[in-house]
């Protein structure tokens, strides 16, 4: 557990500071960037969130991108209140913890026992740490100046880009990410800003319908 | 004020549904369509959130130093790099490619 941990803390602790570095890069101040991991704490919501601020999008369809993200915690926390089995005064404190590391880790434990140890420390020390590197890369983005000279603007989008490739593994997730891509640009010229990536949202019921269409097509030519 | 209003949103959107997940009762979300929605739904967002933030400069499509830098990071990805480096392979080739143009 104490290797897991720590593999996942130090590759928070960097994805931490590209946040901090991309926020401020992107325009936000110290203070809103700390506030983002301080009181959002789930990256990619962050990370979109600023880069949807960026281009001076409105802050609905900004918080909106940033929100649908974040859905996924709710299936994360299902599966966590089933193993972790906590007092329900406790909920909404471990709450704000249920993120997809802690989840891994949780899920990695035995026994429920080193499930609660687990989620705890996990939660935690992510926590402290995200918002630690938080305020250092926004502090260094401030002190550099022109962030996207050193490339740092890149931080971001490869932040999604290694969250996503690992979920792409059957052609359903690659035929969601690919309509996904080309409604997100096709889109974009003209559309609000922020719109499109809630519209390329799409992709997944779209293929889903798709998909049990031909199941359903298949089930029929076996009868 | 904007950025403040689009902080407290997120924040309170994000907190809520992490909640949810740990109040309701477990047949609600158990059905297998909606878990299936779940985990596709991050893949969309993610890919098109990488695909704009890489290729558009507010509402333009651009091709520059960022694509260069993003394809090193595919590449390190494939070649099963850990986090840190798809992200500074991303960073490094973005600036190198910027600094030589």
């Amino acid at each position: 557990m104490v290797r897991d941990a720590l593999g996942v803390g130090v590759a928070v602790g960097l994805s931490g500071f590209a946040f901090g570095v991309t926020s401020v890069g992107n325009g936000l101040s110290l203070l809103q960037t700390c506030a983002l991991s301080l009181l959002v704490f789930t990256g990619a919501s962050q990370f979109a969130l600023v880069g949807a601020l960026a281009g001076g999008g409105n802050p609905v369809t900004a918080a909106a991108g940033a929100f649908f993200l974040g859905v996924r915690n709710a299936f994360y926390g299902l599966r966590l209140s089933q193993l972790l089995q906590l007092p329900r005064f406790v909920r909404p404190l471990a709450a704000h913890w249920v993120i997809d590391e802690t989840t891994a880790v949780t899920l990695a434990q035995p026994t429920r026992r080193a499930r609660r140890i687990g989620f705890t420390v996990t939660g935690l020390t992510l926590y402290v740490l995200w918002n630690l590197t938080t305020l250092l890369g926004g502090l260094g983005a401030e002190a550099i100046g022109d962030t996207d000279a050193w490339g740092l603007d890149a931080a971001g989008p490869a932040t999604f880009l290694a969250l996503l490739a690992p979920m792409l593994r059957s052609t359903t997730e690659r035929a969601v990410a690919l309509l996904a891509v080309a409604l997100g640009l096709m889109l974009l010229p003209v559309l609000p800003e922020g719109v499109p990536v809630l519209v390329a949202a799409l992709a997944a019921p779209l293929v889903l319908v798709v998909e049990g269409r031909k199941i359903r097509a298949r089930e029929k030519e076996d009868r | 004020m904007n950025i403040w209003l689009a902080v407290a949103l997120t924040a309170v959107g994000c907190y809520a549904v992490k909640l949810l997940g740990l109040l309701v009762p477990a047949g609600v979300l158990e059905r297998p369509l909606v878990q299936r929605l779940a985990a596709l739904l991050p893949v969309a967002l993610l890919a098109a959130l990488t695909a704009q933030q890489t290729f558009a400069e507010g509402q333009a499509l651009v091709l520059d130093a960022k694509a260069a830098g993003l394809a090193a990071a595919g590449v390190a990805f494939l070649l099963r790099a850990p986090f840190l480096l798809i992200i500074g392979a991303a960073v490094v080739v973005t600036a190198g490619v910027r600094a030589l143009g």
